[in-house]
């Protein structure tokens, strides 16, 4: 009996899905995420995870791994060659840091506007979350703290992939 | 079409995607300013489930197969091997993912019956052989980036399976010998959890999967069963999780049991998958307790 129900709650909830569903593809960008594209809000709850990063020292020898594997990396190589890079690795330890609930204020620009004209595709994209992720293997952060931080930081993916 | 003439068809098909693969895998080998290749997160297109879609090892995902991005073609092919106390499956295919929304695959079935078929007058080591065809289209959503919403990714898919033991499986009381699949998928990633899940719903006349036909005595109509996934992520390189798969009751001769595996993924890179598991098939015709090690392994791009 309870499967007959089971199969009428997925059923139903296929159906609701897809009545509210369209929209969602075809909307460039969602004016929630429009208003927190500065940043990712903090999240108290992270701040285990903020320990777990080596608290602020942690995340600055992770940004300068991080920018290294970024640069040795042809796929994300040529959005940071003319950059400053310096700028870039400060302001990232800052966005995760205020993320991860650390003692730290976001003073970077609005993320939709940094990326505006970049032209950044999924493949970059991605390629970037790997170079982050074999930055942060390299320095001992647990695989589940890793995804916690990753989980804060994909909401902000309209504002970055614009092609 | 007889039989020569749809073991010719799947034969194309396979050709077809191994075309697809060969010139994808030769345009990617060409300039830096050509199309890329493989720029999906590991693992995130899953592996290939028995019948051919990218997904668990029972049951498709949303997911589309190959590790190509809304830019790029991925295609793999794979082969696994189930080994029962009574009963061993074979089944190796393609499959081909174009830009993250749509999946084409194939996969031959191989079901020894072994010292069975024997007991059942067929001879020993019988063989039912299956061609299933596979196209699977994703409708929304990102199973990874979409972490600020609760919404999964949901895709639509149909497997058309084509039996070569008409005779037999009509013996059994099967209606026919081959049938349509068709299923709706919602995978969500949990990355903060690491934890991915899939419910999955077909509308399905198969029996054991097609292996014993499809439609029978007891129904001939298209019945909703539920699938599920859990995979738990370890690392980037490894998952371990559980699956289900609830089935029809179509023959009066032969009750069929859902089926249950628990599974651990190993992918060392973009291009190699394996996949072993411990599956529960239940009841198959007459042999109880079919309890056995699944094996899979996947290569592509």
């Amino acid at each position: 009996m309870y499967k007959h129900y089971f199969q009428l709650a997925t059923l139903a909830a296929a159906v609701m899905l897809s009545q509210s569903i369209l929209a969602q593809d075809t909307a460039p960008m969602p004016p929630q995420s429009a208003a927190m594209a500065a940043s990712a809000p903090r999240d108290p709850a992270l701040k285990p995870v903020f320990d777990q990063f080596g608290g602020k020292p942690g995340l600055v020898t992770l940004m300068n791994d991080f920018m290294d594997n970024l640069m040795a990396d042809a796929r994300t190589r040529p959005y940071f060659a003319d950059s400053d890079r310096e700028h870039i690795k400060a302001e990232l330890v800052d966005q995760f840091c205020v993320i991860l609930d650390g003692p730290c204020t976001y003073t970077g620009k609005d993320m939709v506007k940094v990326h505006r004209s970049l032209g950044i595709n999924r493949a970059a994209f991605n390629a970037l979350v790997e170079d982050l992720q074999t930055a942060m293997d390299k320095n001992n952060v647990p695989f589940r703290a890793q995804n916690k931080l990753l989980a804060k930081l994909a909401p902000m993916h309209p504002a970055v992939i614009t092609r | 079409m007889r039989t020569n003439d749809k073991t010719r068809f799947a034969g194309l098909i396979g050709l077809a995607l191994g075309g697809c693969m060969l010139s994808a895998v030769a345009t990617a080998a060409g300039t830096d300013a050509g199309p890329t290749t493989s720029n999906k997160l590991l693992l995130t297109g899953g592996v290939s489930q028995l019948e051919g879609a990218a997904g668990g090892g029972l049951t498709p995902w949303a997911v589309i197969g190959g590790y190509g991005t809304r830019d790029e073609i991925g295609a793999n092919a794979f082969y696994t091997r189930v080994n029962l106390p009574d009963y061993h499956v074979d089944t190796a295919g393609a499959m081909v993912g174009l830009y993250n929304r749509v999946e084409l695959s194939f996969a031959r079935q191989r079901f020894d019956t072994e010292k069975v078929g024997a007991a059942l007058g067929l001879g020993e080591g019988f063989t039912f052989r299956q061609d299933v065809v596979g196209v699977k289209v994703r409708l929304f959503g990102d199973v990874v980036l979409d972490q600020g919403s609760w919404l999964p990714q949901v895709s639509v898919g149909a497997q058309y399976k084509k039996n070569d033991q008409d005779g037999v499986v009509r013996f059994v009381g099967a209606k026919r010998s081959q049938g349509t699949d068709y299923y709706i998928s919602a995978t969500k990633l949990f990355l903060g959890q690491s934890l991915l899940v899939d419910g999955t719903v077909r509308f399905t006349k198969a029996n054991q999967i097609g292996i014993l036909g499809f439609g029978g005595d007891l129904n001939n109509s298209y019945k909703p069963e539920f699938e599920a996934s859990v995979a738990y992520l370890l690392s980037r390189h490894w998952a371990i999780g559980a699956e289900y798969r609830q089935k029809p009751n179509n023959l009066g001769i032969a009750r069929e049991d859902d089926w249950y595996d628990a599974f651990v993924a190993w992918a060392p890179s973009k291009h190699v998958s394996l996949t072993v598991a411990y599956a529960d098939l239940g009841n198959i015709v007459i042999k109880d307790r079919q309890r056995g090690l699944y094996a899979s392994v996947q290569v592509g791009f």
